[in-house]
């Protein structure tokens, strides 16, 4: 695979990096990102990022859990295991209701989780972001935008020229 | 709250109500970074290995009353006719309990927008964890048979048997389970960010590879926050949920018994509200001593610890009710037994317990009510531990006093627990504290990234008025 080339650029506040983001996305770059301590608010709108899918992830797990766990109860006491247990009838639905609901969070819990690490590529260990010290602040109180050398709109004089202009501070070109 | 510090600036700064000072004494956001990530990174406190010493002669405690439980059966506890369920379940029921209170920080505080629960949820969510753990080591062991456990879950087996899934105590391992493993996926969420900034301080190698590894490459990427928000939004929101169902479930396991004192319709409110009160209670204890040892009174404030005191003062209030109702439906019943069994858990020889439970758990919290109190470290931390005594004894009330007279009075007993019954109950508390204690040491005990993103700073409209933060950086002072 060929080397990842990041461009990326130091801003010491949340509203710095916000502008910054837009000034990128109105210049045309897609291929680009923030590195924050914690979630900016507004930035999500500079950089045009789309609405998370997760839901729909979720929403799927759930639904296996709920049918699956109604279904293996269903099926395990009145095809698998018939046993009268209390005079009840072997379809009791009523006390299927628990085992149901706790199977639906179950799966639905897992679909979040998990489906937010596929959506976000993670776990990924060899990004050049994490390849050198020069971005270690980003989970302290830096805050970095990067842009990929793939960008149709990148050229590194221009680009860094961009970044200059609008605050960025220890622009350096990072590689994995 | 004085005003004149802020007075000596000349761009006047909009004040700050009180309730959204979630971090005092002026810390910056790499202050915050520091003082919770030095925790993990300074030479090991000689104190720490004081208490890891003494929670590991406590779990020692657990670990041989376990093996004798399991070499000699359950024999060894004092369960004798009628009372054949007593400590191991009253302990199941207590530990999940004391649970709850970090299920409900991390998620319906989440949802409601309670800003202040970031200073204290990760703690919580660990204390939910460990004490799920303490609790499935009951259900667990008391079995009987452990080799056999695997009778709980719906495994295809040899005998092509399967679980009834009409008893409430299969309802229980799916509700526990459930619980167990959504919490520990929710901290875990939580710790990602906060794991990332432990690598990006690491000094050494290894520590650079194990926070690296558990930290799975998080580069605080926006289009990452994007998704992890959601995350979180959608898991605070089944979380919710689920909190209230497990004891609600857990209540089942008696409610849906035809017991006379366990036959009742206001147990799942009942248990909720109880296991909030204990949970918090929990919390209380054990913030007031990580604040007090690491220095963290300008993140977890005698404001975080007031709140919780009102909600102390709110869930003990309800489980007064409760205990309250509970007589008069009895009464009003007109149910000879439902009658009889209240009166003699009162009255009867264990009205000991059922008077302990209710100093403990109505009169205690009644302190609250006075700001002063709610306010004194040492009246919350003995009050803390007064309730979380009185909810102990309230499962035990319930269970044991409605067990120990069965209908005949030659079926009356009375319940006495063993040597072994006690050190399996103190044994779980090391169990509990040696998990806690390895936390504080080794992770950040305090949500770090969530902390920042609810200081002012962290708003991207705070710029306007940072010139005026760096020429006066008293301006927190003034709550000091």
């Amino acid at each position: 695979m060929a080397k990842e080339r990041l461009l990326v650029a130091e801003f010491d506040t949340p509203a710095e990096i916000v502008a910054a983001a837009k000034a990128l996305a109105d210049a045309g770059y897609r291929r680009f990102d923030a590195h924050t301590p914690f979630p900016v608010h507004g930035l999500d709108k500079a950089m045009r990022i789309p609405h998370s899918k997760l839901g729909w992830i979720v929403l799927a797990h759930g639904l296996v859990g709920a049918i699956g766990g109604f279904a293996l109860q269903t099926w395990s006491s009145t095809v698998a295991y018939p046993m009268v247990i209390g005079g009840k009838p072997y379809f009791s639905f009523q006390a299927f209701v628990p085992v149901t609901f706790a199977l639906t969070i179950l799966l639905s819990a897992f679909g979040a989780v998990f489906g937010m690490l596929f959506l976000n590529g993670l776990p990924r260990w060899n990004h050049p972001m994490l390849n050198s010290r020069h971005t270690a602040r980003m989970t302290d109180d830096k805050f970095y935008i990067s842009v990929e050398a793939r960008d149709p709109q990148f050229d590194e004089t221009r680009t860094r020229e961009l970044l200059e202009r609008v605050g960025g501070k220890r622009i350096a070109i990072l590689e994995a | 709250m004085s005003a004149p510090s802020i007075a000596t600036t000349k761009i006047p700064i909009p004040p700050t109500p009180p309730d959204e000072k979630l971090v005092t004494g002026g810390l910056t956001f790499s202050d915050v970074t520091n003082l919770v990530s030095q925790v993990t990174e300074q030479k090991t406190p000689r104190n720490w290995y004081l208490a890891f010493a003494f929670s590991l002669a406590l779990l020692g405690v657990f670990g041989v009353s376990v093996l004798w439980l399991l070499w000699e059966g359950t024999g060894v506890w004092g369960l004798q006719q009628p009372v054949g369920w007593a400590w191991d379940i009253t302990n199941f029921v207590f530990w999940v309990g004391i649970g709850h209170a970090g299920t409900l920080i991390s998620a319906i505080l989440f949802l409601f927008r309670q800003k202040w629960r970031t200073s204290v949820n990760r703690a919580a969510e660990a204390m939910t964890i460990f004490a799920v753990i303490c609790a499935l080591m009951f259900p667990g062991l008391h079995v009987g048979r452990i080799w056999m456990a695997y009778y709980l879950f719906p495994l295809p087996n040899q005998m092509g048997m399967w679980p009834n899934f009409r008893s409430p105590l299969l309802w229980d391992v799916f509700a526990v389970g459930t619980y167990f493993t959504v919490s520990l996926l929710f901290w875990y969420v939580g710790l990602v960010p906060d794991l990332a900034t432990l690598r990006d301080r690491a000094k050494t190698r290894t520590r650079a590879l194990v926070y690296g590894l558990l930290s799975l490459g998080w580069r605080g990427s926006m289009r990452h926050w994007i998704n992890y928000e959601k995350a979180y939004l959608i898991l605070a929101g089944i979380s919710t949920p689920l909190v209230l169902s497990v004891h609600t479930i857990v209540s089942f396991d008696f409610a849906t018994s035809v017991i006379p004192g366990w036959h009742t319709t206001i147990f799942p409110p009942y248990f909720v509200a109880g296991a909030i009160f204990s949970g918090f209670a929990m919390v209380v204890s054990l913030m007031v001593i990580t604040r007090q040892v690491f220095g963290f009174k300008d993140l977890v404030t005698l404001d975080h610890l007031e709140k919780m005191n009102k909600i102390i003062l709110l869930t003990g209030t309800m489980v007064g009710y409760a205990y309250a109702m509970e007589f008069f439906i009895a009464w009003y019943s007109g149910s000879l037994y439902e009658r009889y069994a209240f009166i003699n858990r009162a009255f009867g020889p264990y009205a000991w317990a059922y008077w302990t439970m209710i100093t403990c758990n109505v009169i205690s919290p009644q302190f609250f009510w006075f700001r002063k109190f709610r306010r004194s470290i040492p009246v919350m931390f003995v009050l803390s531990i007064v309730v979380n005594i009185g909810m102990w004894f309230e499962r035990f009330v319930i269970i044991v006093t409605s067990l120990h007279r069965d209908y005949l009075p030659g079926s009356w007993g009375y319940f006495m627990p063993t040597i072994w019954d006690i050190g399996l109950f103190v044994g779980s508390f090391g169990l509990f504290f040696t998990l806690f204690v390895l936390f504080l040491r080794f992770l950040p005990v305090i949500a770090v990234s969530e902390v920042k993103g609810v200081m002012p700073e962290a708003d991207p409209h705070h710029h306007a008025h940072e010139e005026v933060e760096e020429k006066a950086p008293l301006r927190t002072a003034e709550a000091s």
